[in-house]
């Protein structure tokens, strides 16, 4: 078992280090530092947190690298933080193994709620439920159900097959890759475009207002997340 | 004159033109000799050598003006097709002919090169003014941020006694907004130098524009509540294959721009169609109907506000890096509106001001890849 509410941030930078600590001790979490990949692998190993923060820019070899040696073995949350805003850079990470990623400079609300979502969903993984609760949606994936104020929610077979991979790894980022090889087949890698048709489909009869989606949000240039901050 | 598209030609093809040029223009004379005088026809070639010579290189020159001295010589200067000369005046005219004609291309050769000279260091000049321009805008725009933060913080941490809760939070407060401020800077310079560097990779991937346009309006929300934003979507608009992260950013500094620069509670007009340049022909064959030959979509986005327009003489000049209008507020460094001319040129797009009746209007214009699957019916 990991140790509950523990966080371990890798980060060369002793500024972000120091506002990270605060910031999250302060919210009841408990912190270990790690100052390169090395240090943060084995601390990792030692400690076992519920959660890793990780530097893509170390000074000892690229993060990626490291996130793929920690994905050997480490099956607890990893949220990547990187000053590039390269979403080749990020699809990378989140194909290797990364739940999500936010780009410095970012908001302390946002990295808490991020904090939040990915152990929420590491805790469900455990319990493997079947049944999902956000805000007024109601997802029951035994029963292929999925209601909107009480209402079933009618649906084609594409459009379940989406929510469904939503709602399994909601609050995770899902790339465009990830999600047309699920759904479509690994031949559709490069066909975005019945992505964006169903999103815009399944959007329409999941949010209240389309245009300003509060379950599928956008992370441009790189996929979908399910927010279940709502 | 040296716009010409000749003088980009290589080396070599400058020397086949010229070549080719003194052989044409002593064709036409040759046909024509029983016309003109021998020493007409010298005058013409001269008149050849000296356009090479305004166009080319030396190399192609000088030797344009060899082969017309012997040309002359041996298909018009008396005895024909032999490279003698029986008159002493024929042999001096020659003389004359060959260094005319290098002194000739040598002059023009050599006034070109001044005259280019001339004009890289105008550009320099230029350029000089424009990093000076770059540093007090920038030492402005960026300082007066992080001042602000170091003000505040010192306040903070040295005055503490004397700050009462209001006071500190309105530092806090201060603090944030100089932040915002500056990491909004360092995005535009960040884009700018992406653009100057001149090996923009655009990653082009299907764009559903109903969603580019709302979520460019979601993220203004704070700086368009005190506006009316009209949204007009044409229906049924395809899918395009663009740059989302781009175009986003296109949009957003054009709505940004209409949200600080117009009245508050005026109206903003985003409109967004589909433009289809189709181009039929006759099929010859059978049928006679007509053959759909080439079909260019593009993404047409407009831009609409209702505030004081822009001064008619300043409307080429608003893209340039580092213009503002003068007295305008401050809070840009001048680049907004150059990273939209950048980005929608990267796409091979264009982008278009013109004043309204009550305000200015933006018109942007991408060619682009669509896809019709969203009007579909789905299975």
């Amino acid at each position: 078992m990991s140790n509950e509410n523990t966080i371990l941030i890798i980060d060369d930078e002793i500024q972000i280090r120091r506002l990270l600590e605060i910031t999250l001790e302060s919210n009841g979490y408990d912190i270990i530092e790690a100052v390169n990949g090395k240090e943060g692998i084995s601390l990792a190993a030692s400690h076992q947190p519920s959660l890793i923060i990780l530097d893509l820019g170390l000074p000892d070899g690229s993060g990626h690298h490291i996130l793929k040696q920690l994905r050997e073995w480490y099956t607890n949350p990893v949220i990547i933080l990187s000053v590039q805003s390269n979403e080749e850079d990020i699809v990378k990470a989140l194909d290797n193994g990364a739940n999500d990623y936010l780009i410095k400079p970012f908001r302390t609300g946002e990295l808490l709620a991020r904090i939040r979502s990915a152990l929420r969903s590491a805790s469900n993984e455990e319990d493997a439920n079947a049944v999902f609760e956000f805000g007024d949606l109601h997802a029951d994936l035994a029963s292929r159900v999925i209601k909107k104020k009480n209402e079933i929610i009618k649906l084609t077979a594409t459009e379940y097959k989406l929510i469904s991979l939503f709602v399994q790894q909601a609050g995770k980022v899902l790339t465009h890759q990830y999600l047309l090889r699920e759904v479509w087949g690994s031949g559709y890698i490069n066909q975005s475009q019945y992505l964006r048709v169903f999103i815009a489909q399944l959007r329409k009869k999941l949010e209240d207002d389309p245009n300003r989606p509060a379950y599928i949000i956008t992370e441009p240039g790189v996929g979908y997340r399910f927010a279940t901050t709502n | 004159m040296p716009a010409l598209p000749l003088s980009k030609l290589s080396r070599s093809k400058q020397v086949l033109f010229s070549l080719l040029l003194v052989v044409l223009i002593s064709g036409i004379c040759y046909a024509f000799s029983y016309f003109i005088d021998y020493k007409i026809v010298a005058f013409t070639l001269l008149l050849a050598v000296s356009f090479l010579a305004v166009v080319f290189d030396i190399v192609p020159v000088l030797l344009a003006a060899l082969l017309s001295a012997l040309i002359w010589n041996f298909f018009f200067i008396e005895p024909k097709y032999t490279f003698m000369i029986h008159s002493t005046e024929d042999t001096i005219l020659l003389g004359m002919y060959f260094l005319v004609a290098i002194i000739n291309g040598v002059l023009t050769y050599r006034m070109r090169k001044m005259e280019k000279q001339a004009m890289e260091k105008e550009e320099k000049a230029k350029t000089i003014k424009l990093y000076n321009t770059l540093f007090n805008t920038l030492s402005h725009e960026l300082k007066t941020p992080i001042a602000t933060i170091i003000a505040a913080t010192d306040n903070l941490k040295e005055n503490k006694k004397n700050l009462s809760e209001q006071n500190k939070e309105e530092l806090v407060s201060e603090i944030s907004v100089a932040s915002l401020r500056l990491n909004q800077q360092v995005g535009n310079l960040l884009n700018m130098s992406r653009l100057e560097s001149g090996n923009m990779q655009l990653k082009k991937d299907w764009c559903d524009i109903n969603e580019l346009v709302y979520s460019v309006v979601n993220r203004l929300e704070e700086n368009l509540k005190h506006h009316k934003v009209h949204i007009n979507i044409e229906k049924n608009l395809p899918l395009y294959k663009l740059d989302y992260i781009l175009v986003e950013q296109v949009l957003y500094n054009l709505v940004y721009n209409a949200s600080i620069y117009t009245p508050e509670y005026s109206d903003i007009f985003i409109n967004v169609k589909n433009n289809s340049d189709r181009t039929y022909e006759l099929a010859a064959s059978k049928t006679g109907k007509s053959e759909l030959v080439s079909e260019i979509d593009s993404l047409v986005m407009q831009v609409e506000d209702r505030g004081p327009g822009f001064p008619e003489p300043e409307l080429e000049k608003v893209f340039d890096r580092f213009y503002r209008l003068q007295n305008a507020r401050t809070g840009g460094t001048g680049l907004g509106l150059s990273i939209v001319k950048g980005f929608v040129e990267a796409h091979d797009g264009k982008v278009i001001l013109d004043n309204v009746p009550h305000g200015a209007r933006f018109t942007v214009q991408i060619p682009a890849e669509v896809s019709f699957i969203n009007i579909l019916k789905n299975e």
